[in-house]
């Protein structure tokens, strides 16, 4: 059953250092808080998973707090790079990274896998792709047909974070908008931590919307703005100009630094 | 009378040209969304853009950033999570078009978006595939679109992310490629491009097809539309 709690004790209750830890989002209701505490509570060896690691990823590796990446596309969605990620990829800055990776559907259905408790997804991708020789995954022949196809492991992260439009006082949640893997990483993760746009009395089921029973969730935190400057559908839009700023910042180690004491480590917890 | 343009401009317009107004098209984001968005406004208004975010029929009055923008959910037909996206609508063939960038392509249409350089030590370190690789294998017609460069069209690539078996053509700033005998074969330049630039742009030897053509300047209308989405996406 899931607590309301503040943010910095839910973070320290769920996550420990050298976890498997899944922030989600697909360029929506990105968990940017969550992120932001688990910098300045100094996790340590955490590895990341994330089918799109864009800038709160980048901040995270970028501090230090990872020392492996699964993921699938790695970037600033429609400007670039990630710096700190490059960094840490090319020269070992500020550790060495270890990385695994896919494809978005290997990786969609690794999720869905491990939110259905089974061992592995499959899909016809990776053959005839170098990927397939520098990855976790195996070839498999249908047991039905004798189709060569994918097998994906399954994904069953320790703690799945994610951000959300709302929860009631029982801590049920609902999102709506682009859902993304929102849905799947909190069914497949041992732990599930949620924060919230708002907390309501009652919530109000909307077309399109995903449910996630207060009893699939360990801890949800209202966090208004949590998502900045990712977007929350109905709340605030997508901050595109500090997607573009986040290219300039990024690219220098001190200007980086700099930027995450001031806007992150000195910033006040939610 | 003709409006002075850019090659990136022509490149777009080129590329637009090439979808219908029935058309099923899997989006990424950039130069292939400019040119589906620029579709939908001239010629094919009925085009269905799916962007891998999992918004289905997307309307976006503005060019968006990220292939995840509010807009594209707002004026969306359908909103579908990611897995839904990749496994019944994608893998599921329900996609004629799927249009793609990469950094490197190599003479048979495969494409790298993952390294330059060796994967374990990389010079620079990509994004990487995300829908590439399934969309490339998935939909029944990749176009590609990039700038034509020496780095970019090459003999051999450093990383074979998605396979080039489907690519029917591939459109750049300087002309327009198709696959003739398994091989990337020149059968269109743009208006005021050599053969010789075009195969000083390319890694490779480059085939020229026997029928090459010119490519129609772009129509005042297209210019029109054309920066009208882009100053939107600005805006």
């Amino acid at each position: 059953m899931a607590e309301l709690v503040a943010l910095s004790e839910a973070v320290r209750e769920l996550v420990d250092d050298g976890d498997v830890v899944a922030l989600e989002g697909f360029t929506h209701l990105i968990p940017h808080a969550a992120g932001h505490e688990l910098i300045r509570q100094g996790r340590r060896d955490l590895t990341l998973v994330r089918m799109t690691p864009d800038v709160i990823y980048d901040q995270l590796i970028g501090m230090g707090c990872a020392r492996k990446l699964v993921f699938s596309w790695g970037g600033n969605p429609g400007v670039g790079s990630l710096h700190r990620v490059r960094d840490a990829v090319e020269h070992g800055w500020p550790a060495p990274l270890e990385l695994e990776e896919h494809s978005h559907a290997g990786m969609a259905a690794a999720y869905a896998a491990g939110a259905a408790n089974l061992p592995f997804g499959v899909v016809r991708g990776y053959a005839g792709t170098d990927l397939a020789a520098h990855t976790r995954v195996a070839r498999i022949a249908c047991p039905f047909t004798g189709e060569e196809l994918t097998a994906v492991p399954a994904l069953r992260p320790d703690v799945g974070v994610i951000h959300a439009q709302q929860a009631d006082r029982h801590g049920n949640v609902q999102l709506w908008g682009i859902a993304g893997v929102q849905k799947e990483v909190v069914l497949a993760s041992s732990r599930a931590l949620v924060t919230v746009e708002e907390v309501v009395d009652r919530l109000e089921l909307r077309p399109g919307g995903v449910v996630l029973p207060s009893w699939t969730i360990d801890a949800v935190v209202c966090v208004p703005g949590g998502a900045r400057p990712s977007y929350a559908h109905g709340y605030y839009e997508r901050d595109n100009e500090f997607y573009v700023a986040w290219d300039e910042i990024s690219r220098d180690r001190d200007a980086f630094g700099a930027w995450m004491r001031e806007h992150v480590l000195q910033a006040v917890p939610a | 009378m003709t409006v002075a343009y850019t090659a990136d401009e022509m490149m777009a317009v080129e590329a637009a040209r090439r979808l219908d107004d029935d058309t099923v098209c899997f989006v990424g984001i950039g130069l292939p969304s400019l040119a589906a968005n620029l579709a939908r406004r001239t010629h094919a208004p009925g085009c269905v853009l799916v962007y891998e975010s999992g918004t289905i029929g997307a309307k976006p009055t503005r060019l968006p950033l990220s292939i995840g923008d509010g807009e594209l959910a707002e004026t969306a037909d359908a909103v579908v999570s990611v897995p839904e996206m990749f496994s019944y609508w994608l893998q599921g063939g329900r996609i004629g078009v799927g249009f793609l960038g990469a950094a490197q392509i190599d003479r048979h249409g495969n494409l790298n978006s993952t390294v330059i350089g060796d994967y374990d030590s990389p010079k620079v370190r990509l994004p990487g595939g995300g829908g590439a690789p399934e969309i490339a294998t998935s939909v029944r017609e990749v176009f590609v679109m990039l700038r034509h460069s020496p780095r970019t069209f090459v003999e051999r690539l450093d990383f074979r992310t998605t396979r080039g078996d489907n690519v029917r053509v591939v459109v750049t700033d300087l002309g327009v490629l198709e696959p003739r005998d398994g091989e990337l074969t020149l059968t269109r330049i743009h208006h005021g491009v050599s053969v010789d630039d075009v195969r000083a742009a390319t890694g490779w030897n480059l085939a020229v097809a026997p029928d090459l053509h010119t490519s129609d300047e772009p129509t005042k209308r297209e210019l029109v539309a054309l920066r009208a989405l882009e100053q939107k996406g600005r805006e």
